[in-house]
């Protein structure tokens, strides 16, 4: 344990059984550890999904109490970005990031192992609050005081294991950071990494900015329930609403860290089923940093409703509708990428271009959103929620669907079963619209969000909803059990895997061997 | 970097990372339930506490041996390098955070409080004139008086500001293999940082008992403490790795070029510093 050697000397081992697992200091090992996380919360999170679905299938109470209700929105929130979205990305990004930059392994593999292993401590003390005394946080994900203050014993279990997700998020970042700007192959210079590598090189920055806010927004909840403070309390001078501040401005960017990386997965895949190079490289990256910038200048437009000074209202309304701008350029840049190419729809394809055409539903959306006169009256209603899962779930999940998808032959050596692959998707999408679409009615109608009960003439579109949402559901069984065949065996990929594929990562055999590169491979 | 990429450093399999997870959420699971009141909470945190500390110094040692024993690279310098600074930004963002909250009560809140806001004030608190320091309108925490900047603050300001020219003068000292100096200096920098300390928490006592000046003193006490609070935090933090640094250079630790541990602590105690002068003129002067 613990001797460090340089790799020449120690080749291919590793320890085997559960303590691998445990002390594993391997970028290749960590990855699997955090998508097989991804995926467990994934299921987790859908599960009170399934919940809310069902209780809302009619008007009234059926199944749940009201209090139980509001702790699902807030659980399932709580645990889909938290452990579903970004530790799929994190996963994505340990796998890959060393393969296409050409490194063996992460800058700081013992780090790395850390920011892993802290993760299933956080949320084991997360659920666990599930059974305690005044039942589960039900304040919503955003935890706004004063409600959040009222709590039960839950509370500094939900303060605390936010500060062990964000110290675990801010080491993973660090290191992939570093891993980018240290690691690289002579020759991989910045202009040359994939766009996956850039995307991530941008979010971890986002990560780092950013999650350290939220661990002070939350500490000073902490402290105003247990220490007197008065951060929050007008009678103390403090203010409710500047506790909206700052969590936005952490959760902004947080938006933005969780659909950086999808850009870059499907700017990964798009140019191999095209087989034509991406269209607008640069600008693709540039986009994306303009987006990180101006993830830092828009937060308040979660608030509009809250009060704020017509100058404030405007200078965030106009600032978040620039952010169309440089999303325009990618989608733009997308489409022309398969313009005139000879395309073929394997599975990953589809979900990348399911992801392109939802998720401009979902920018659309956000766009009215922004607006916002037209936002006093969409704001808290379920066209926010329509809007937020159009973006997350066919954006953020698909995006980690098409990349398991894609890469999945060069991590097992097997591929998948295509016929399954198509059928999940075609499932999938069909049933997430189904899900989500009639969502915007509902909220344009005026059907408040968190509420487990609502007026009769909102029955269909939540009874059609639901219908969705449970076939959304169990569609995603069939996604594991695509993995898990996978895994098991299958026909051999080869190494390239697609006839498209160009990269590093595609040059290295299927499975990968335990230490990516060992020696630096030359870069054109 | 001749050598960079032909030996990367990889180490193989780690015992601390889990040992640190499971102190942490000891540590934490303890201090949750003290704060709801049970008693098992502060022995379970001690011994969270226990752990965190047993990981740090196991993980800190078998670094220092590896890079005593010249497996680093100059690849893994240059990580750790970017590792620090990039972790010294984070703790900026975290600080950010507590004077984003007193600049929102200063510049927006209070004086909405006060009657910026007509209808707030009409309501809520008819009558009440915004000023600043304040307890609110609901004068939480009773009447207090504040800290002078002139007094003890602006010492701290001479000590700490002094103490970021002695850390250098110690890196010189290293950087020409002067061993007697670089540690006259490091000691003096500890002095310096631990005076801070003390003359910090005899601060904390004046204002807690002559002043009424407290945790509880609404927004003024909140922002006051918890600012002060968290950077005392970090000096304390600070002086206890510096603390550690002089230490390792009484054994002979570290050479002229190759120092990495020794200028990460410094660049530490260089942001500590920095926070202390935004919290002297934000703080405490203006």
């Amino acid at each position: 344990m613990s001797t460090a050697t340089t790799h020449d000397a120690h080749h291919e081992e590793h320890p085997g059984g559960l303590l691998r697992w445990v002390f594993t200091t391997n970028h290749k090992d960590i990855g699997t550890l955090y998508l097989l996380f991804s995926l467990l919360m994934f299921m987790v999170g859908g599960a009170m999904a399934m919940i809310i679905r069902a209780e809302l299938f009619q008007p009234g109470l059926q199944f749940v109490e009201p209090q139980f209700f509001n702790s699902m929105t807030t659980m399932h929130a709580l645990i889909m970005i938290f452990g579903a979205v970004m530790p799929g990305f994190v996963g994505l990004a340990n796998w890959l990031v060393p393969m296409m930059i050409g490194a063996p392994d992460m800058a700081l593999p013992r780090m790395n192992n850390w920011s892993f292993w802290i993760l299933p401590f956080a949320f084991a003390m997360l659920l666990s609050t599930l059974f305690m005394e005044g039942g589960a946080p039900a304040s919503g994900w955003t935890m706004y005081p004063p409600l959040v203050l009222q709590t039960g014993d839950a509370f500094p279990f939900l303060i605390f294991s936010v500060h062990l997700m964000g110290i675990s998020s801010i080491m993973g970042a660090i290191n992939i950071v570093v891993t980018i700007v240290n690691m690289r192959a002579p020759g991989m210079n910045l202009m040359k990494m994939p766009l996956f590598v850039w995307t991530w090189l941008i979010t971890a920055y986002l990560l780092i900015a950013v999650m350290p806010v939220l661990a002070g927004s939350v500490t000073m909840l902490l402290t105003d329930r247990f220490f007197e403070t008065s951060f929050f309390n007008a009678a103390g001078g403090g203010d409710p609403v500047m506790f909206q501040h700052i969590f936005w401005f952490f959760g902004h960017p947080e938006v933005y860290i969780m659909i950086l990386p999808a850009f870059g997965i499907v700017s990964q895949i798009i140019p191999t089923f095209a087989r034509k190079p991406l269209f607008g490289y640069s600008s693709m990256v540039y986009a994306t940093a303009s987006i990180a910038f101006l993830s830092f200048i828009v937060w308040a437009h979660h608030m509009f409703t809250v009060g704020m000074p017509l100058t404030g209202e405007l200078f965030f309304m106009y600032a978040t509708m620039l952010i169309a701008v440089p999303t325009g350029v990618k989608v733009f840049n997308w489409v022309s990428t398969m313009w005139k190419g000879s395309m073929t729809f394997e599975t990953p394809m589809l979900f990348a271009i399911g992801f392109v055409v939802l998720f401009t539903i979902g920018g659309f959306s956000g766009l009215m959103l922004a607006i916002t006169p037209v936002d006093f009256q969409y704001h808290d209603t379920y066209f926010v929620v329509a809007h937020f899962h159009y973006v997350l779930v066919t954006g953020a999940v698909f995006s980690i669907m098409a990349a398991a998808y894609y890469w999945m032959p060069k991590w097992t050596g097997n591929m998948y079963d295509e016929r399954l692959g198509k059928l999940h998707f075609w499932l999938s999408t069909i049933f997430v619209n189904v899900l989500f679409f009639p969502q915007h009615f509902l909220g344009l109608a005026g059907m408040p969000r968190r509420i487990p009960d609502y007026a009769v003439q909102f029955t269909e579109f939540n009874q059609i909803s639901s219908i969705g949402g449970f076939a959304f559901g169990l569609t995603q069984l069939l996604f594991v059990y695509i993995v898990y065949k996978t895994i098991k065996g299958g026909e051999k990929a080869t190494d390239q895997v697609w006839e498209g594929a160009h990269g590093l990562e595609w040059t290295l055999s299927s499975p990968p061997p335990y230490h990516s590169f060992t020696t630096a491979p030359e870069v054109k | 970097m001749s050598e960079a990429h032909g030996g990367y450093y990889v180490p193989h399999g780690t015992t601390w990372p889990i040992v640190g997870s499971i102190g942490l959420t000891t540590l934490v699971v303890g201090f949750a339930n003290y704060l709801n009141g049970s008693s098992s909470g502060m022995p379970v945190m001690a011994v969270g506490l226990g752990i965190v500390l047993l990981m740090m110094f196991g993980w800190f040692g078998v670094v220092i041996r590896e890079s005593e024993s010249g497996l680093y690279n100059d690849q893994v310098d240059k990580s750790f390098r970017w590792g620090m600074s990039w972790f010294i930004f984070s703790e900026v963002m975290f600080f950010a955070a507590f004077f984003g909250a007193l600049y929102y009560a200063r510049i927006l809140s209070v004086p909405w409080l006060g009657g910026a806001d007509v209808s707030t004030n009409e309501f809520l608190w008819n009558g009440w004139e915004a000023a600043w320091p304040t307890n609110g309108p609901g004068e939480i925490g009773g009447e207090f008086e504040t800290m002078g900047a002139w007094g003890i603050p602006a010492i701290n300001t001479l000590l700490l500001l002094s103490s970021g020219v002695t850390v250098t003068f110690a890196h010189w000292a290293l950087k020409k293999g002067n061993r007697g100096p670089l540690v006259l200096w490091l000691l003096a920098t500890v002095i310096l940082g631990f005076t801070f300390l003390g003359l910090q928490m005899y601060e904390y006592g004046h204002a807690y008992h002559e002043l009424n000046l407290t945790l509880g003193s609404g927004i003024y006490g909140s922002t006051f403490f918890m600012l002060t609070g968290f950077h005392g935090m970090h000096v304390t933090i600070g002086a206890i790795m510096l603390t550690i640094i002089m230490l390792r250079c009484i054994k002979g630790h570290f050479t002229a070029d190759r120092h990495f541990a020794f200028e990460a602590v410094a660049w530490y105690w260089h942001f500590v510093d920095v926070v202390w002068l935004g919290l002297f003129i934000f703080v405490y002067m203006l």
